[in-house]
């Protein structure tokens, strides 16, 4: 490490030359130091943002996994109360059942309407919605056999059980992992290449102070130094203010999500729990994007 | 102390052989001339000591680095043995003739307090003294040299390598600057000026090593030998 940085013995003079040089050079290539911290602040966001989608339907399949609830759906044709205690009756003789529990169209109805806008539910009415039993098991694993049995009982037309939402997510899921890993990638990529060529700008208008370093026998850790403050500042100011608008953008969308109809029943992971996580991988992600440039961009300057 | 034994240079990119087989000693304090015509090989032979070329074969030896065999790692601090000087001075436009001395210090690690008793002493030796603050095109050629002798002296090396270094001068300041090589010679660093100017030559009774064509084709007291470019 020190080694690498050329700080062993370095007497604190160098370090502030250092440091005041590598500040110099942002400002002389003003525009393609505004064009990277761009680039990279925009390649943070699109990365940051599928990611936290991928780890929203994460959390998403985590909790429909963990609902052990099966909901069976009576019959619409029976409405008679002792037809339906009766399957209520059959049903809680099903060994895995803990509990079942009637809920009526009209308390369904009730229920789904607390959820949402009123006005955005007028004209639907209760015959929308069916009788059901709210089914707790008392072993999740068991839950497919269970949900045959339950269809089997007479007067129960179909039962639902959220793993089945929750194996449509995950092919979702997968997805998205695949593309976000694949534009973390190119991303990655399009940064460095973005900032190696303002550090390249940067090197090719020292030129001459570099060939003079080489020529006096500055080492090459020192002649580095400067590019790489430079590009460490440019990627830590891409990913701080990156880091900034992802916060903007995911909490603007999750208050729209959160408000919309299918963002009632789902459970979004709010930002400030992922808060410091997201600024790590910002930052980490500028710091290394911000060196490799420096590093490539001086490369040919360090061959003899 | 510089030597060359049987070297040998082949550009790999042109295929142009340049040296053919040079063989030379120069001893600690001594003062010599490299003359040759244009194209002879000189500037190959001071790219071969500074380390910014490699030689096809044969060995070089540079103030006790055998450069066949040296690092990279290593090349800075066989580089701050040397002081280099070009004809084209190699000043840095945007700093005043005290920073483009300072800088060559401070990049090599020096303290300010050094630098402050230092680059004044310098300054003062090639006759600069009162110019600390100007730039370097407001210099005469004469005075931009100057400096760049300063820059090599101050990190006080072994040995100053300097190729053409009157080449963009006028025949008094030509004569100016060899007389601040005696000087500096005659304070203990060794000297080798790389020229084809004849008459500059024959006005000192140096050392000359002649060159033609990739070879030594001559090596004595006797002056200038070579084919005049
Ligand atoms: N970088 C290079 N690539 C290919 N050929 C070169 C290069 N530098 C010099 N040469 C060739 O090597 C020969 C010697 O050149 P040089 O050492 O510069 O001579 P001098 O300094 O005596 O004028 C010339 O023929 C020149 O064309
Ligand atoms: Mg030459």
């Amino acid at each position: 490490m020190t080694e690498w940085m050329g700080i062993s013995g370095m007497k604190l003079n160098r370090v502030g030359y250092l440091i005041r040089e590598g500040f110099r050079s942002i400002f002389t290539h003003g525009f393609m130091s505004f064009a990277s911290v761009t680039i990279i602040m925009a390649c943070l966001i699109i990365m940051g943002s599928v990611s936290l989608l991928s780890l929203n339907i994460d959390a998403l399949i985590k909790d429909l996994e963990n609902q052990n609830e099966v909901v069976a759906y009576v019959d619409e044709k029976i409405n008679d109360d002792a037809q339906i205690r009766a399957i209520g009756d059959a049903i809680r003789t099903i060994g895995n059942v803990q509990s079942a529990e009637f809920v009526s169209r009209g308390e369904a109805m009730d229920k789904f309407m607390s959820n949402y806008d009123s006005d955005l539910m007028e004209g639907i009415d209760e015959t929308v919605f069916r009788h059901r039993y709210v089914i707790h098991l008392t072993d999740i694993s068991l839950m497919a056999q269970t949900k045959a049995q339950l269809e089997a009982v007479d007067g129960i037309s179909e039962a639902k059980a959220h793993t089945q939402y929750a194996k449509a997510f995950v092919s979702i899921r997968n997805v998205v992992t695949v593309v976000s890993l694949v534009l973390i990638v190119i991303l990655v990529f399009v940064s460095i290449f973005i900032m190696t060529n303002t550090i390249k700008l940067a090197t090719f208008s020292r030129r001459e102070e570099i060939a003079i370093m080489k020529m006096v026998g500055a080492t090459n850790s020192f002649i580095r130094m400067p590019f790489v403050i430079e590009g460490l500042v440019l990627g830590i100011l891409g990913g701080g203010l990156g880091y900034l608008a992802e916060w903007g953008i995911y909490d603007g969308l999750t208050v729209k999500v959160v408000g919309s109809m299918a963002g009632s029943f789902l459970n979004i992971i709010p930002f400030t729990s992922v808060a410091l996580f997201v600024f790590i991988i910002f930052i980490g992600l500028g710091i290394l994007v911000g060196v490799f440039g420096a590093l490539n961009a001086i490369r040919n300057y360090l061959k003899v | 102390m510089v030597q060359l034994n049987n070297v040998r240079m082949v550009y790999s990119s042109s295929g142009t052989e340049a040296l053919n087989g040079v063989s030379f000693k120069v001893d600690d304090g001594e003062f010599v001339f490299l003359v040759g015509p244009s194209g002879s090989g000189k500037t190959t032979i001071m790219k071969l000591i500074t380390g910014e070329v490699n030689a096809t074969s044969g060995r070089i030896i540079v103030n006790d680095f055998d450069m066949r065999r040296i690092k990279r790692r290593k090349l800075p601090q066989m580089r701050r043995t040397l002081g280099v000087i070009f004809q084209d001075f190699r000043l840095i436009e945007n700093m005043t003739v005290y920073d483009n001395v300072a800088f060559a210090m401070r990049v090599v690690g020096a303290s300010n307090r050094q630098i402050r008793k230092r680059v004044p002493y310098v300054l003062e030796l090639v006759g600069l003294e009162g110019r600390e603050k100007r730039f370097p095109n407001e210099l005469s050629g004469g005075e931009q040299q100057r400096v760049a002798i300063a820059r090599a002296l101050v990190n006080n090396p072994r040995m100053i390598v300097a190729d053409e270094p009157t080449g963009n001068l006028d025949p008094v300041r030509s004569l100016e600057l060899m007389l601040l090589f005696e000087k500096i010679n005659s304070m203990g660093t060794t000297i080798m000026v790389v020229t084809h100017e004849k008459e500059l030559v024959n006005a000192f009774a140096k050392r000359v090593i002649s060159i033609d064509n990739g070879v030594v084709i001559g090596d004595g007291m006797d002056g200038y030998f070579g084919n005049e470019a």
